[in-house]
């Protein structure tokens, strides 16, 4: 037996497994004691290819800037062109992603709306219906379409500006979803007709149509309820970008929502977060493919969401054909989640500021993520409001500033040409050639 | 009586013109004729008037439904009186898949056969189908009364919530989390009520009554098994 005391004997260094880390063997342990897959609410922490991996090249000699604050540079869009006789005319293409009334309590849904009201841009119901101080506080609301069908009904349809078919949503393609019963209050059980405190499952799929040609057909049954007025999106989570845009366009869609894997959801399963679906730089070139295959780039508007956090995202995805971008989690950043103000309370519900994913359980110490009337009390909608449009501002100011340096009059101008990128995996995903080359994997003609 | 073609109208003008029917109506009696399938037919109605549709229809016929009574005089294609409010939509043949999906109140009558997943994810809605109805039934129905004269196919209410089903005939198989129950004398006397509001002569007590076993309500990994 080895003398652990003899150090005249050079000692092997204690390695840890880059297989069994320990966050890993931590999850082992917690499974084992449990025998119950983690849940958690967010979109994909790992480390995948991102709009981080892109830089735009700016003017110089080869092309000309504008003028910063001198010259303008456009931000509007309008969503629905294709069919809708009312489209959606946005001041900016930064809208608010679909996130539930159940999921966030009454007045966060309430600060998306004023938040974004006062930026000029639309926000989203979610998987619960439409509150009336989310319809009050928002000048342009979309109405989400849900395989679950909770609080679904022709007369909120009607004071929707647009109707979005949710198909899925890129933290979970395929998979439905669940609320569970400590978050469902009085309130929330009544709009879903379900009793109180009871796990509210969301189905994965639509209960009535199947396939792309039904879904033409429920598209036609949702503009003759609603007299063709209302642009109807259709979203899809990033699995097979080209072929679910190609089908939605077939479809009948005004406008298609594109979610990558670092979209937010209320909660699922980890194990499907991290593993199931396509990082959102990975689908945006496919998608407007197919847009532009089919002559339908512009006709019909494309919004990308999944991990915009800046400006600069949103000028990247603009650059590669995007329309509009949709924001969740940043939103609920700049309302107030995970604010280092709550770090003694992330603490005992032990996480820290930054890590607090557990938004289905209901204890929210920012007041956001919960139906607990005393932790929602601490959230003021009128200030998370403030907060949102300035937040809103910034990155409409800051894709603007990258606009002008790459010589556009419109956020729409940017293009693929403006970009480069810094890794060749983002090169071969974004389709832009690798810094300081004309090439990107798979292009032969350079 | 106002008659609408659909041969020589198109089914925009059918919709614009029953959406335009208010409460207060005096055009209360409509009838369409040249049906043939088409989908969409009298959806998102909104008053309190009749609609004959002489002939089959195809998708979402009555759709999201409230306060009118659409009979069709022929059967019924995928997901009639889907999402449904209130008022009354009669099929006199058969219906296809998905009938009175999602519903949140109202009566839908069936007198021939419902396809599979009748009833599917029901939030208040009645049914009563006089003859069978499909697999899958009821999945996930929360709330409301399903009523079956005939048989019914495999995985009956599967992951229930609170609806209640009525069936006469036999069950092919029950779905997760679905029981037989007792038969009390409160649902006796609603199911006749349904029973004599959607012209069948079926008597109450020829029944059996199924429901949830309020198993899965919350997760319990002692169920995975199940879920």
């Amino acid at each position: 037996m080895k003398d652990i005391n003899d150090t005249s004997i050079p000692r092997t260094h204690p390695i840890q497994s880059a297989t069994f880390t320990n966050p890993i063997n931590a999850e082992i342990r917690r499974a084992a004691a449990t025998g119950i897959y983690d849940i958690r609410g967010g979109g994909a922490k790992r480390r995948v290819p991102h709009f981080d991996d892109l830089l735009f090249l700016g003017a110089s000699i080869s092309r000309y800037p504008l003028e910063g604050y001198r010259e303008k540079c456009e931000t509007s869009v309008t969503l629905g062109t294709r069919f809708a006789k009312k489209p959606i005319e946005l001041e900016i293409p930064v809208t608010i992603a679909g996130m539930s009334f159940g999921a966030l309590s009454g007045p966060a849904k309430e600060a998306l709306g004023r938040g974004a009201s006062a930026a000029g841009t639309s926000t989203t119901t979610g998987d619960g219906g439409m509150t009336p101080e989310e319809r009050g506080h928002s000048d342009k609301l979309v109405y989400q379409y849900l395989p679950s069908r909770y609080g679904m009904n022709p007369d909120d349809l009607r004071k929707a500006d647009a109707i979005e078919i949710v198909i899925g949503q890129g933290a979970k393609p395929g998979g439905g979803g669940m609320l569970l019963g400590q978050k469902i209050s009085d309130r929330v059980a009544e709009m879903r007709n379900l009793p109180k405190g009871i796990d509210q499952r969301s189905a994965c799929r639509h209960p009535d149509w199947t396939g792309p040609d039904d879904l033409e057909i429920k598209i036609l049954e949702l503009r003759e309820i609603t007299g063709w007025e209302k642009p109807v999106y259709v979203k899809i989570g990033g699995t097979r970008p080209y072929f679910d845009t190609t089908l939605a366009i077939k479809a009948g869609a005004d406008v298609v929502v594109l979610d990558g894997m670092q979209g937010g959801t209320a909660a699922t399963q980890d194990v499907f977060i991290e593993h199931v679906g396509l990082p959102t730089l990975a689908c945006i070139r496919p998608a407007v493919q197919a847009l532009q295959d089919l002559g339908m780039h512009r006709e019909v508007q494309l919004i990308v969401s999944g991990g915009i956090r800046t400006g600069a995202d949103v000028a990247k995805a603009m650059a590669l054909g995007a329309d509009a971008v949709a924001i969740g989690t940043a939103a609920l950043i700049a309302l107030g989640d995970n604010d280092p103000k709550w770090e003694s309370e992330y603490q005992k519900l032990g996480t820290t500021t930054g890590a607090y994913d557990d938004w289905h359980e209901g204890q929210d110490p920012a007041g956001i993520t919960t139906q607990n009337p005393e932790l929602m009390a601490r959230f003021d909608p009128v200030e998370g409001g403030r907060k949102l449009k300035n937040y809103l501002k910034v990155l409409t100011l800051e894709a603007q500033t990258i606009a002008r340096a790459c010589g556009k009059n419109h956020l729409h101008n940017l293009e693929p040409e403006d970009l480069c990128a810094l890794t060749m995996e983002a090169a071969a995903m974004a389709r832009v050639p690798l810094a300081g080359t004309q090439w990107y994997p798979g292009k032969t003609d350079f | 009586m106002q008659t609408f073609d659909l041969e020589t109208h198109s089914l925009r003008e059918l919709n614009a013109t029953l959406h335009e029917q208010k409460d207060n109506t005096n055009q209360t009696s409509w009838e369409v004729i040249n049906a043939r399938g088409s989908h969409a037919i009298a959806v998102g109605l909104d008053a309190p008037i009749e609609v004959t549709i002489k002939g089959s229809t195809g998708y979402y016929c009555g759709g999201m439904n409230k306060q009118a009574t659409i009979n069709v005089h022929g059967s019924a294609g995928p997901g009639v009186a889907e999402n449904m409010m209130s008022g009354t939509v009669i099929i006199e043949g058969d219906a296809s898949q998905y009938a009175g999906a999602t519903g949140h109140g109202g009566l839908l009558v069936i007198k021939g056969n419902a396809s599979s997943r009748c009833g599917i994810s029901m939030k208040g809605i009645d049914i009563v189908v006089h003859g069978n109805i499909g697999h899958m039934s009821a999945f996930m129905a929360q709330s409301g009364n399903l009523v079956v004269c005939g048989d019914a196919g495999d995985a009956l209410g599967d992951s229930l919530y609170e609806a209640r089903l009525f069936v006469r005939g036999s069950v092919k198989s029950l779905g997760a989390d679905c029981i037989e129950k007792e038969m009390r004398p409160e649902h006796i006397e609603v199911l006749r009520d349904l029973l004599t509001r959607s012209g069948s002569d079926a008597k109450p007590e020829e029944f059996k009554r199924y429901g949830s076993a309020r198993q899965l309500y919350n997760f319990n990994v002692d169920n995975a098994a199940a879920y």
